[in-house]
């Protein structure tokens, strides 16, 4: 038994707080009910579907393929020397783990009901965890990426090391919009049914399986407003040593900046009537 | 020493005259409604500024109708719902317990579900790999904890719920009408845990519709109605007004005026009232404590011999006995005029728990005339404490029957086997 103290621990009651405010400390006191949240969320997945694990490399590899042998017969594309094979599979490696884990959180918040009308967690962690199950799912696509470009005989250069960078920065991207779209989900009931078709479109408008330079020049700095463009860039720079676009980097990363906090805003500011609108 | 301190909380919901808007489709086609008539907001306050102190290690019982407020409150200590105004203080870790079995998973074992909802109600990994043993013993479903949660049967779910959720220990402890799930057996083992945490210095608050177990537990509760704190006082005194208010009958009835009062030309009731063995008016009764009844009469008629009797029926309406006046003094005797008040005693470690209600008539003989008979004029509760001296003994759970005397018992060696091994 835990005997602390009792005059150690308060905790004030009040209508309002800020609403930009983490409350990081508590965040990390409540970090065990996140692990948890990722945990149940990996457990059950592979629970119930043998094919799960085989589903999660499927997906991105016949995507990659089919588009492969689509181009190739219409004349291929300059993708900066780099096979296409290996350009539109690190695409969608990160597309799909952005993709599964928006679409997850979507709808994470309306499926934990039960959790969030009855307990007091940070309700960030239920979107935060569909983001976090999301990883082991990265990490194998991204293993299959290396065994890929072994067999295409890409050299790896020191940049490798700032893979874990782009991943996180693609965390970030996920979490972002997991964060904005799962709290309008509670409020707004149909904001899932649009959910697919966005997600859809974003993919069309980010260059996952077409490279940048298919945008006119001028354009780019608008396109890189989509946070997927600098970070597709970038990461096809440490892997493949494409030449890169510094300012359409630099505007990805102040957009996902942006985003992210305005996510946050929207969240906290919903964070309340969770429990009175579920 | 202040464990919660609650000054002025309010909680207001808006409750629209439409339908809310849920969909961006509705707010789309919505958008100019406020060019129409504004729409206008009913306002609902389901709790109206409550102040309220409860000290280390209280046990506090919280009643009330429902939609009173009871559960807002509890939500808004626990922090999932946000108060409007006014706010709380809570000086001690608290865990709170709205539903058995939160963030259980149906396709995970049943000891994979210990480790889930054990930290989602806020236990350290390490706290509950400690108490692992205890959790299982206590759920007493040893041989099923590798079976995913979806086989089992309610009874098996609502124990391993209940199981983890006795073994947090916080100090502050809130909990929402639990105790009616399970089978009697456990019902009483986690009556028993609740009495242990309260005993070990722990405070908790403790919603339920289950009045016998709120006078079992609490010393002290507290009555919600309409968003507000209408009584807030002894257990057995705020259950049993609260329970006098829902039967619209209370401990005394009384007729001022002889005209509507009950009764022909022969005798007509006055009134109607249970008390204390001392006298005193009362509604709610220990099991232990007789209980007594009286009633004022007027005979109108000389020279009749008259009978007053009575019954008692409990809330099923089932009658539990009827009593006759047979005071040798009154049997046979012819009655003047006048006005009379009789008594009538309910012995002690007679009556079970729960609400009893009164019902009075008058007979005369030859012939046979009965001249009142009113049934629910008096209501009144019984409790049982946990003592150790009533016929519950050292059970802490529901019993049946509508009477619960003390009976003698005697046990006889007949046979005897083995050795027991005297500690003593």
């Amino acid at each position: 038994m835990s005997e602390t103290s009792k005059s150690e621990y308060t905790f004030k009651i009040k209508p309002e707080e800020s609403w930009l405010r983490i409350d990081l400390k508590e965040l990390w006191q409540y970090r065990e009910v996140f692990y948890l949240l990722v945990w149940r969320d990996l457990k059950v997945r592979y629970k119930q579907t043998l094919l799960g694990v085989l589903w999660v490399i499927l997906q991105p590899v016949i995507a990659t393929l089919i588009l492969t042998v689509i181009f190739t017969k219409f004349g291929g594309i300059e993708t900066g020397g780099t096979p296409y094979v290996l350009f539109a599979f690190s695409g969608f490696v990160i597309w799909m783990y952005v993709n599964t884990s928006v679409s997850q959180a979507s709808n994470s918040l309306v499926y934990h009901e039960q959790l969030v009308t009855k307990i007091y967690f940070p309700r960030m962690f239920v979107p935060a965890s569909s983001v976090g199950s999301g990883l082991p799912d990265l990490f194998l696509t991204l293993l299959i990426l290396f065994v890929a470009m072994l067999f295409y005989g890409v050299l790896l250069t020191w940049k490798i090391l700032l893979v874990p960078l782009f991943l996180f920065f693609a965390l970030l991207v996920a979490l972002s919009m997991s964060l904005l779209i799962s709290s309008l989900n509670v409020r707004f009931r149909d904001v899932k049914f649009i959910i697919p078709f966005l997600l859809q479109v974003w993919m069309f408008a980010s260059p996952i399986f077409y490279p940048l330079g298919w945008v006119p020049e001028r354009f780019q700095p608008i396109f890189a407003i989509n946070p997927i463009t600098g970070l597709l860039e970038g990461f096809r720079y440490v892997l493949f040593g494409n030449e890169l676009n510094w300012v359409v980097l630099g505007i990805s990363i102040i957009s996902t900046i942006l985003i992210l906090v305005l996510s946050i805003f929207v969240f906290r500011k919903m964070e309340d009537d969770f429990a009175d609108l579920l | 020493m202040k464990i919660i301190e609650i000054k002025n909380l309010s909680k207001k919901y808006f409750l629209r005259s439409g339908n809310r808007k849920t969909t961006l489709r509705d707010v789309a086609l919505g958008m100019f409604d406020f060019l129409k008539n504004k729409e206008k907001k009913k306002v609902l306050w389901a709790l109206k500024n409550i102040n309220l102190e409860i000290e280390d290690g209280e046990t506090v019982g919280i009643i009330g109708n429902n939609g009173a407020g009871k559960s807002t409150l509890l939500k808004i200590l626990s922090r999932i719902i946000k108060p409007t105004s006014g706010e709380a203080t809570l000086h001690g870790r608290t865990g709170s317990l709205l539903e058995v079995g939160t963030g259980f998973h149906r396709e995970l074992s049943g000891r994979e579900n210990i480790f889930l909802n054990g930290a989602i109600l806020g236990m350290k990994r390490r706290e509950i790999e400690k108490k692992y043993d205890q959790i299982v013993a206590f759920s007493e479903i040893e041989e099923f904890l590798e079976t995913p949660i979806k086989h089992y049967s309610s009874g098996m779910f609502t124990r391993l719920a209940f199981s983890v959720a006795a073994h947090l220990d916080p100090e502050i402890l809130i909990v929402d009408e639990i105790l009616a799930v399970g089978d009697l057996a456990f019902q009483r083992k986690c009556l028993r845990k609740m009495r242990d945490i309260n005993e070990k210095g722990r405070t908790i608050l403790f919603v339920s519709h289950n009045m016998q177990a709120i006078t079992r537990l609490c010393k002290r509760a507290i009555w919600i109605n309409n968003g507000e704190i209408q009584m807030d006082s002894n257990a057995e005194d705020v259950v049993g007004t609260y329970l006098s208010s829902q039967l619209k009958t209370s401990a005394r009835k009384s007729w001022n005026d002889l005209e509507n009062a009950p009764g022909n030309n022969t005798a007509k009731l006055l009134e109607v009232g249970v008390c204390n063995e001392r006298g005193e008016n009362a509604s709610t009764f220990d099991i232990r404590k007789p209980i007594l009844v009286e009633m004022v009469y007027k005979v109108l008629q000389n020279e009749r011999v008259l009978m007053p009797s009575l019954q008692i029926f409990n809330d099923q309406g089932i009658c539990v006995f009827t009593s006759h006046d047979l005071d040798e003094e009154w049997r046979y005797r012819k009655r003047l005029k006048g006005t009379y008040r009789s008594y009538a005693k309910i012995p002690a470690n007679f009556l079970a728990e729960g609400n009893f209600f009164v019902a009075v008539s008058a007979t005369t003989y030859e012939p046979l005339t009965e001249h009142f008979n009113e049934k629910d004029v008096a209501a009144f509760l019984v409790t049982d404490s946990l003592e150790g001296d009533s016929a519950r003994g050292d059970y802490a759970g529901p019993m049946d029957g509508i009477i619960r005397p003390i009976l003698n018992w005697e046990t006889f060696v007949e046979e005897k086997s083995g050795r027991v091994i005297d500690d003593k």
